[in-house]
Order: structure tokens, then sequence, then C-alpha cells
């Protein structure tokens, strides 16, 4: 046909409307990351100050001291429950968040409602929320186990719905036509479709719950990290050595057995 | 419910009392699209109806007005006495349990069972505890085994419905439809995925299982010379309202061109013959 009058060339759409607004955004972008890195007043000398001061914190703190294994043993089996126990709770709020904020299942006011806690709840930092709640219930794990229990449930919440919007929604009205109940309908179409991907995202967030209580701990949320933070500050730097050493292992055998319950559900 | 011997004929079999009667049914969809315009239709016999028409004429909204898929706009829907529109949540539950339906794309929970599928035709008439423990009466799991005999897929039962090929799952979808004992199967276009020859054995499925039970079976389908080798009766809608309705020897070039509009359909009408291919 007549080819010759069709354009020969065709680039994609740009992001930012037209080519030139495209550059303006670029240059914006540009001046911000120089504007801020003058801004920080970045002192080199300071920075190389550190350095030695590193130096010798590392000599302090080698070698290890294990010697107050049990007071570590304490700290760190504080953490592991904590996260645990956090999980579980976590799991069990975020069933029923999770059906309120899908959007395919909820009626408009209880989606709204339930997308709001979840937006609101994801804005604070699990640290932020540890420092409300050892103000709230004082210091130890009780405010640990709170923080983490709620940062998971509205993470576990927000995922569970995003997995219940991506249904199939086939099977779902061919459950429906039998005359089945709504929680019938759930547990026939829905929990299916879901269980395997929930299952996986729930062992990553128990793995990343060991990782957050040793970090709460530091702001007197109970676990290991309230041990650590004490070490840092009468300066038993070979104590902090022994208690980093075992929080890495700790770490990385929760990411080690996620990674492998993960493999099995596959 | 269903053993593996005949059914009691019901005084369908006998022909004359309303089975399912549609009046003046309208559909409007929100965004103005006047899906249904006044369609009526009476079933009195335990009859295959194929609805045909084009693609948009409405037929997929017809039949999910039935069992209030899709909610009406107007117009009732009566099944042996019943008016469905306007039924309040728990009634239309019960009577979507007398209602089988069979889809296109099969719409099986594919992470469940064969066996958890078919006994999904269940779930209307067990507690929810029950299902959720998948204890269904022993009535329902031997009937279910029937049924995956009947429709060629004893020994399937504990594989995942998505091992299956398009043919077998849509077996275990007129399994499902049909473990609910209903008075009314509705049938969305059912072998539209499949290929010509599992088409066939298909739609002399689901013909010889409602007229063994002696239920009516509204099939939407597109494959008019199909439409001719299994129905009864056809239906053809056109923009939302009833164009034809009689038997299958009635579709004429001119009742075509009515409609599906202009073509030629010379090659189309051809009673395609029974080449008598086994259910399985
Ligand atoms: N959910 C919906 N929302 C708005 N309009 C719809 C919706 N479903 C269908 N329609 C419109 O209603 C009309 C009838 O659609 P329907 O699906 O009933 O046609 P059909 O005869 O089943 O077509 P096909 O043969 O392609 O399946 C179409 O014009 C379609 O655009
Ligand atoms: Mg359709």
């Amino acid at each position: 046909m007549n080819a010759g009058t069709y354009p020969t060339a065709w680039r994609p759409p740009a992001f930012f409307g037209s080519r030139t607004r495209q550059r303006i955004a670029l240059f914006c972008g540009a001046a911000y990351v120089v504007w801020s890195l003058t801004d920080l007043n970045i002192d080199v000398n300071r920075m190389l100050a550190g350095f030695p001061r590193a130096l010798n914190m590392l000599a302090r703190m080698i070698p290890p001291d294990f010697g107050r294994w049990a007071l570590l043993l304490d700290g760190m089996m504080e953490s592991l429950q904590m996260a645990l126990a956090a999980t579980l709770a976590g799991a069990l709020l975020a069933v029923p968040l999770g059906l309120a904020a899908a959007r395919n299942l909820a009626p408009m006011p209880v989606y709204a409602v339930a997308r709001g806690f979840i937006v609101l709840g994801r804005t604070l930092h699990e640290v932020i929320i540890a420092i409300f709640c050892v103000k709230l219930f004082g210091f130890g794990p009780v405010a640990g186990l709170i923080t983490l229990g709620f940062a998971s449930a509205v993470f576990l919440g927000k995922m569970l719905a995003e997995d219940i919007e991506n249904v199939r929604l086939g099977p779902v009205e061919a459950i429906r036509a039998t005359g089945a109940g709504f929680g019938q309908m759930v547990t026939y179409s829905i929990v299916p479709q879901v269980l395997a991907r929930t299952v996986g995202v729930l062992i990553y967030r128990l793995d990343a719950n060991v990782r957050h209580s040793t970090v709460i701990g530091i702001v007197g949320a109970g676990g290991i990290g309230q041990t650590l933070s004490a070490s840092f500050s009468r300066y038993d730097y070979d104590f902090s050595a022994a208690i980093l050493l075992s929080i890495i292992a700790l770490v990385a055998l929760g990411e080690g057995f996620s990674d492998w319950v993960r493999r099995k559900l596959r | 419910m269903m053993g593996g011997g005949e059914p009691p004929p019901t005084a369908a079999a006998a022909g004359g009392p309303l089975l399912l009667g549609i009046e003046a049914l309208t559909k409007v969809y929100p965004g103005g699209q006047r899906a249904l315009d006044g369609v009526s239709l009476t079933v009195e016999r335990a009859e295959v109806i194929a609805v045909v028409g084009s693609s948009g004429a409405g037929k997929s909204t017809l039949i999910r007005c039935i069992n209030r898929l899709v909610e009406p706009t107007s117009g009732h829907v009566r099944l042996g006495g019943l008016d469905l529109v306007g039924l309040k949540r728990r009634e239309l539950r019960a009577a979507r349990r007398r209602i089988g339906m069979i889809f296109q794309e099969f719409n099986l929970v594919e992470r469940l069972t064969v066996m958890e599928n078919v006994l999904s035709g269940r779930l209307g008439f067990v507690g929810f505890l029950a299902a959720l423990a998948r204890r269904f009466p022993p009535q329902d799991v031997s009937g279910a085994f029937a049924l995956l005999d009947r429709v060629g897929l004893a020994g399937f039962e504990n594989g995942r419905a998505d091992a299956l090929s398009g043919g077998q799952r849509q077996r275990v979808g007129i399994a499902r439809a049909l473990m609910q004992d209903p008075d009314l199967l509705l049938v969305d276009e059912p072998t539209a995925s499949l290929d010509p020859k599992t088409a066939r054995q298909i739609m002399r499925l689901i013909r010889s299982l409602a007229l063994e039970r002696r239920r009516p079976a509204l099939i939407n389908i597109h494959d008019v010379a199909l439409a001719q080798a299994f129905a009864d009766r056809v239906v053809g809608l056109k923009a939302g309202r009833v164009a034809f309705d009689g038997p299958p020897q009635a579709l004429t070039p001119e009742v075509l061109t009515e409609i599906y509009g202009v073509e030629d359909w010379s090659q189309t009408i051809r009673r395609a013959d029974d080449d008598g291919e086994s259910t399985q």
C-alpha cells in the first residue's frame, strides 16, 4: 500500500508529557541532588577523624567477650520470642484487615477505613512505633511485642489485600453461583488462590521480625537490642562484639530458614 | 441426593407447567449499555435451548440475570413459580442452589482437587464449618464419585484441577453444576475454548445429562451448526431482543441474516452428522 504517506519514525511517549518537560524534570532532579549534598555540610576532616576512632573501637572489640553468655542468651531468647509471638499476632489480625482492605470483597466504607488504617500504619517506622510503645507500656519486651505485632498486622494485611484483589474472578463467581455463602465463597475460591503466597509472605515477615526485634531493643523495647545498647553505653565493646556476632548468626539462621520454607512451598 | 440411578420424574416430564418464565427482562449497565431490552421466554418442557446471537447481543447477560450474578434492571424471572428478581440475599442463595451453571473458562478452583471442585456444587446445602473441614454427607460423596464416573473422569478425584486438559476441566465443571441436582442448567459458551471434537463430546454430555434428569438447559453458543445438532429449540438474540424463537430446522439463511446480519450462510447451515464418538 502507500507506505510513503505514513511516518517512518516512532518514539515511545515521554514519561513527563513532552521532551522539553522531561528535560526540565531531569535538570531539576540533578539540581536538587547537588543542592542537598552542599547543604548537608559534609566535612571531610570530620569524616577522616572517624577512621582512627573506628580502628580503636575495633581493637577494643577483639577478642569478643562471651563471658556473660547467660545475659546474652536471655536477650537472644527474648528477641526470638518477641519475633515469633508478634508474627503470630500480626497474622491473626491481618486476616480480617486484609479481607476488609480488598476492593473486590469489601463494601466501600469498610474498604476506605481499612486502607486508611494500613496507609497510616505504614507511614510509621517500627522504631517510631517502638518509642511510643515504650512510653505507653514501659521498658521491656511487652512494648516490643506490641510494636512488632502492629507493624506485622499492617504489613501482612496489605499484602493479603493485594493478593485477594488479584484473584481470578471466574472461580469466585462459579462458587457464588452454587448458592454458597460469603464464608464458603472465601474458603473455597479465595483461600486456595492466595494461600501459598500468603504463607511465603508470612515466613518472610517472621524473618524480618527477627531483624527488627534486635533494633527496637535499642529504644528500650526489650530483647537483645536493649542488651546491646546497654553494653555500648558502658563502653563494654568486647561484649558488644559478642552480641553483634550472635545477632548476625541469628539473622543468618532466620534467613536460611525462611529461604528453605519458601523453596518447599513452590 | 443423586445415586447412580434415574432421578424420579418430576412434573416437568409431563410437559405443561412453567419451568422457567422470563418476562420483559431488561438490563441497562451502569455505563448506559442496554444489554437486554424486554426479553421474554417461557420454558415448559425439559428441553435444550440454544441461545445464539452475535457478540454483544446480550447472551451472557441474559444467562447471568437469571441467577442474578448480574442484577436485572427490570422484569421477572420465574423459576417454578418463584420470582427470582427481588429475592433477599438468603432467599437468593436458596434459589441459586436450584440453578447449575457451566462456564466457558470452566472456572474451576485450580489449586483444589477435582473432588473438592465437584463437591463445591453442594456448598449451598452444607454448613460453613462442614465445608471448611471438607466433611460432606456420605450421599454427596457417593454422588460425586458417581458423577465423576458418568462424565468419564473416574479415578481423577485426587488430581489437582490445574493438571487437567480443557475438555477434562469442562467435565469437572459439568459435574460441579450437576452436583446441585439443579432444576435448571445455565451454560455460557461451554465449548468456545475447546477443539471441535471435544466440543461435540461436551455438548453431547450436557444434552444427555439434562435429558436424563429431565431438566431444561439454556446454552449460549456461537457455533450455529453445533446449536442445530444438539438443541431442541433455538433462541436468537439481537441487540438485547429476541429475534427468533423456534426449532433448529427453522434456522433458514433469512433467519440467520435477521439475527446476525448479511453473510453467506450456505456453509453454516448443515445439520452436522452425528459422528458417534464416545463420551470419553
Ligand atoms: N459488566 C459490564 N458493564 C458494562 N457493560 C457490559 C458489561 N457486560 C456486558 N456489557 C455490555 O452489554 C452488552 C451485551 O454483552 P454480553 O456479554 O451479554 O454479550 P454476549 O452476547 O454474551 O457476547 P459474546 O458473544 O461476545 O459473549 C455488550 O454491549 C457489552 O458491552
Ligand atoms: Mg458472552
